[in-house]
């Protein structure tokens, strides 16, 4: 396993620690905890093989959390020094006390074994941040070069995005967990313009953002030859498919599709924040309310969905959340029945569990740790090794949905619609040509029953996105979701070129 | 709820003022100072000032108030073939000098990785001597909301529930350019949103507003209108998916023209592959109805006034790094029913051989009538009125086909009046240039909080639109 880097260990962080903590106690803190955060990010852009921004950046701070008299208080700061962690901890007691009349509810957590010493590093090679720059544009370049060379494309677009995470967490139980963690975004889209039909169309690489480090654009964890060479062929096939005929369509979705309908969907609907009201005013709510906990059927007897933390090479991946809690796996939906939801050491105690699965995040220093996404993934089938290509022999009129695009769902994660890559005719259980124009629209729990078949483990694989949105203000998560191929019967397919006429 | 990106970056709070952390004007001439080697520098550097309320069942969740800054320098260096840019960004505080040494030499290594610009082009002199370039960061405090907080706890103490989020930000920023420009803007943003909830949570009502400074905003007015809204929930009706004659009030609009405005790319329309795109070209000059609409973006629009010159960290569509400083302006998008403009970096205009024509950080849509939602309902005898829209998506790019649902609250207006709250929400798919087109009355503009996108644009003013087959794919069961 690789170290962490020697520039976070070298701030001086227990004595941060020490002069927070002592000084929330002393003020009257039952909990408080420290975090100090490291995010270092660049972002590089290519078009058309030239570069159009190659951009680095650093956020750097600590963040004071307490818990006084039964309400949170909160301050954050970027100088790192013991004198201004403890201002920061006064700070954040004082938050405390300002807003405890017009606090409602009295916080009670769920306890955590203490954690003391430990570190934690992610699972990957090569940290993108030792790589110039330079050698990055040039692959990237050379990349867009051969997709530019094919017939049919006129415009490619590479996009690279890296992230290195650092988090040291700190609490008055005696918790101290120094973490790092690294992902890492690469895409490139191709653009064939048909001047004289007066369309266009595109299409992206497959490849999913990853908790991987620069191995990942070098032969570990992707094969980009093979994808780059198939691309302008599907392509050119796209531009020249016949459009889709809209109505109830079986559907076999690969994992390249189906980890986004996951996502909003399940993984969205299973938070528990959500469910009781915390983002009723913004990101919504959900109609997987708690007291439908262990009654609620999500989807067909075998579906099975799974929360977890510790999947390697997920993006919600990471040792101890911002609680400081180790992370875990647990069951969402069992059998087809809503058994669960993500959690944080508040919301644990709320469902009777003595516990919390380990959910809480904030995306930088200066923000609060809320309940964020954990992967949350669809388990294949464990009996049989059911392939993509069987599912597909299952259909006799059907379309084979490929890679994500479009996406959209209701504020209650009911009504949802998605496009993608790529759309594959089924006739007879085979696939007969490449498909435009097509959306597929469900209400959840409709989608989900009418699932009949998942692949088995050979079929898994995990999407995800770098880019979650949740909360006011504002936070960004960045969170995989694995599934098989699955097969869906009946669902209501659009033709978007007449959705807009 | 995954996003579709916007200009809001990670910004580190400062706190109370420090004896060690360096003035803003004095980061923007040590860092220039320190890039003197190079072909060109241009320093950015960003102070906020943030008072936030947020409350869930009608009691306060997080509140607070952040400082934060961000220091960006973009090196230009000359390289083989040209000159190449490279930005660096830090929340860090600057105490020290040698951490600009180090800024620079990063942003230089940035540059000299990223190969020549396409984009390259000289950075523009300065035009005037900014006289409140001395002056330090605005800052906002939580008395901003003092009305607001007068307000909501009588709101709180009603029969329904409430949820809501309000902010108030004041972005400083200070532009500093190795070509002499020295520039400082204070931008004030701020919006309000109550979402209301009958006791039983069977109707949802949302009211919102944009602002600089709270001062326009009328809690109790707000809180009424959707009270209002929540009694029309006396009668409810289901109805089928299908195409409705639809009254889609401001914020709706905005939300669709924001999308528009986002559209609006010159270089993807000269290269074919955007709605805007025909197949001669660009659709500039194309008529989309015989209103005499006009959507414009004016950094001198009374209340929403924007940077009057470009800070770019880094280039993208329409934007170049090599253009800070250059002066923004009002730019009309669609003129009188007819598209007029869209958007080009300098260095694009040079390459499609037409005027750059900078993006604008507000959106007005005029030239309808003096009709408020209100006249419109009483002119409708069958039709759908809309509270706000939500998660809205491209579906198809070459149509600009946008799917999305209808959120707290439809209604359905029968014979002039609103008869009945619509027991669930409709996915739509409709194109904001079909709006356009197709629309048959055209209200009185006023200041509107864009909904959906409000995270990264408040800045709106739009009137209500009557759009008379507006596609209501299908029914959300969701409330």
């Amino acid at each position: 396993m690789r170290d962490i880097d020697a520039e976070f260990t070298a701030l001086p962080l227990s004595a941060l620690a020490d002069a927070a903590l002592d000084r929330a106690r002393r003020l009257g803190a039952q909990h408080a905890d420290l975090r100090v955060e490291r995010l270092v990010g660049q972002s590089i852009n290519l078009r058309d093989g030239a570069v159009t921004g190659v951009s680095d950046s650093i956020t750097l701070g600590l963040a004071v959390r307490v818990i006084v008299d039964g309400v949170w208080g909160f301050a954050s700061h970027v100088e790192l020094t013991p004198q201004r962690a403890a201002a920061v901890a006064e700070q954040a007691v004082s938050v405390a006390r300002t807003l405890a009349p017009m606090a409602g509810e009295r916080v009670e957590r769920a306890d955590e074994p203490v954690h003391a010493g430990v570190r934690w590093v992610s699972d990957y090679d090569v940290d993108p941040f030792t790589v110039p720059a330079g050698d990055k544009v040039a692959l990237l370049a050379e990349w867009s070069q051969r997709l530019l060379a094919a017939d049919g494309v006129d415009h490619v677009s590479a996009d690279l995005a890296q992230v290195k995470e650092n988090k040291f967490y700190a609490d008055l139980a005696g918790s101290s967990i120094t973490q790092q963690r690294v992902r890492i975004a690469p895409g490139l889209t191709a653009t064939a313009v048909d001047r004289a039909a007066g369309g266009f169309e595109t299409m992206r690489t497959l490849a999913p953002p990853t908790g991987r480090g620069w191995e990942y654009l070098t032969g570990t964890g992707w094969d980009w030859d093979a994808e780059l060479a198939e691309i302008p062929d599907l392509l050119r096939e796209k531009l020249k498919a016949p459009s889709v005929t809209a109505g109830p369509t079986d559907l076999v979705i690969d994992p390249t599709n189906l980890w986004l309908t996951i996502h909003e969907s399940i993984g969205h609907a299973t938070e528990y924040d959500r469910a009781i009201g915390y983002e009723a005013a913004y990101a919504g709510t959900s109609f997987a309310t708690p007291d439908k906990l262990g009654t609620l059927q999500y989807g067909a007897p075998f579906m099975h969905v799974t929360g977890d933390r510790t999947e390697p090479h997920g993006l919600a991946t990471i040792g101890y959340d911002d609680d400081g809690v180790q992370t875990t796996r647990w069951d969402l939906i069992k059998d087809g029945v809503l058994v669960g939801y993500q959690l944080d050491r508040t919301f644990a105690p709320r469902l009777g569990l003595e516990r919390s699965n380990g959910c809480a995040f904030a995306d930088s220093p200066h923000h609060v740790p809320i309940q964020r996404m954990a992967n949350v993934s669809l388990q294949p089938d464990p009996d049989r090794d059911t392939s993509t290509e069987e599912l597909i022999a299952g259909v006799e009129d059907g379309i084979y949905i490929v890679g994500d695009k479009s996406w959209s769902i209701d504020m209650q994660r009911y009504n949802f619609q998605f496009t993608g890559q790529r759309f594959y005719k089924i006739e007879n259980g085979k696939l007969a040509g490449q498909l435009r124009d097509v959306a597929y629209q469900a209400t959840t729990t409709d989608f989900w029953g009418a699932m009949d078949a998942v692949g088995g483990p050979s079929t898994w694989r995990l999407g995800g996105a770098m880019n979650c949105g949740k909360a006011q203000p504002g936070q960004i998560a960045a969170v995989s979701h694995g599934c098989p191929s699955a097969r869906f019967r009946g669902i209501n397919v659009l033709n978007t070129q007449e959705e807009g006429q | 709820m995954i996003g579709v990106g916007g200009p809001r970056a990670f910004r580190a709070e400062r706190g109370e003022d420090t004896v060690s952390v360096m003035r803003p004007q004095e980061i923007v001439e040590r860092t220039l100072a320190a890039a003197a080697k190079l072909a060109g520098c241009v320093v950015l550097v960003r102070e906020s000032s943030e008072a936030n309320l947020r409350w869930a069942n009608s009691t306060m969740t997080t509140n607070g108030l952040a400082t934060s800054a961000s220091v960006t320098v973009v090196a230009l260096v000359d390289v083989e073939g040209g000159t190449a840019a490279g930005t660096v960004s830090t929340s860090a505080a600057i105490t020290d000098p040698a951490q600009l040494q180090e800024l620079v030499a990063a942003a230089e290594q940035a540059a000299r990785g990223a190969g020549p610009a396409e984009d390259a082009m000289p950075l523009v002199e300065p035009e005037c001597d900014d006289p409140t370039w001395d002056e330090p960061g605005a800052a906002t405090t939580i008395g901003v909301f003092e009305k607001l907080a007068a307000g909501l706890p009588d709101a709180f103490a009603g029969p329904h529930r409430h949820y809501g989020f309000a902010t108030h930000e004041l972005m400083t920023v200070w532009l500093g350019t190795s070509a002499g420009v020295r520039r400082r803007w204070v931008q004030p943003t701020g919006s309000i949103e109550l979402n209301v909830k009958k006791a039983d949570l069977s109707s949802s009502a949302w009211t919102g507003a944009s602002t600089a400074d709270f001062s326009d905003v009328d809690v109790t007015a707000l809180a009424a209108d959707a009270a209002r809204r929540l009694e029309w929930g006396a009668r409810k009706v289901q109805l089928p998916a299908g195409r409705y004659e639809t009254l889609l009030p401001p914020s709706s609009v905005a939300d669709l023209m924001v999308y528009l405005a986002w559209s609006m790319g010159g270089r993807s329309a000269q290269e074919g592959h955007s709605a805007l795109a025909g197949p001669n070209g660009p659709r500039v000059g194309e008529r989309l109805t015989e209103l005499p609409l006009t959507l414009y973006s004016d950094p001198a629009a009374p209340g929403m006034e924007y940077e009057p010159f470009l800070t770019v960290g880094r280039s993208g569509e329409g934007v170049s790094v090599f253009d800070n400083g250059c002066p923004t302006r009002r730019v009309d998008w669609i003129s009188g029913g007819t598209i007029a403009a869209l958007q080009y970096s300098r260095a694009e205009a040079a390459k499609f051989g037409t005027e750059f024509t900078p993006g604008g950080e507000n959106l007005l849509f005029v030239g309808g009538s003096s009709a408020s939602i209100e006249d419109m309902v009483a002119r409708t005898e069958r039709g759908l009125l809309l509270t706000c829209l939500w998660y809205i998506r491209p579906v198809d790019p070459t149509t600009l086909l946008l799917t999305g649902l209808t959120r707290d609250g439809v209604y359905l207006v029968e014979n002039g009046e609103v008869t009945a709250e619509v027991e669930h929400n409709f996915r739509f798919n409709y194109s904001p240039l079909d709006v356009l087109r197709r629309t048959t009355e055209v209200g009185a503009t006023q200041r509107t909080l864009p909904r959906e996108w409000k995270d990264w644009f408040t800045r709106a003013a739009m009137p209500p639109v009557r759009v008379p087959e507006f596609n209501m794919s299908s029914v959300s069961l969701g409330r």
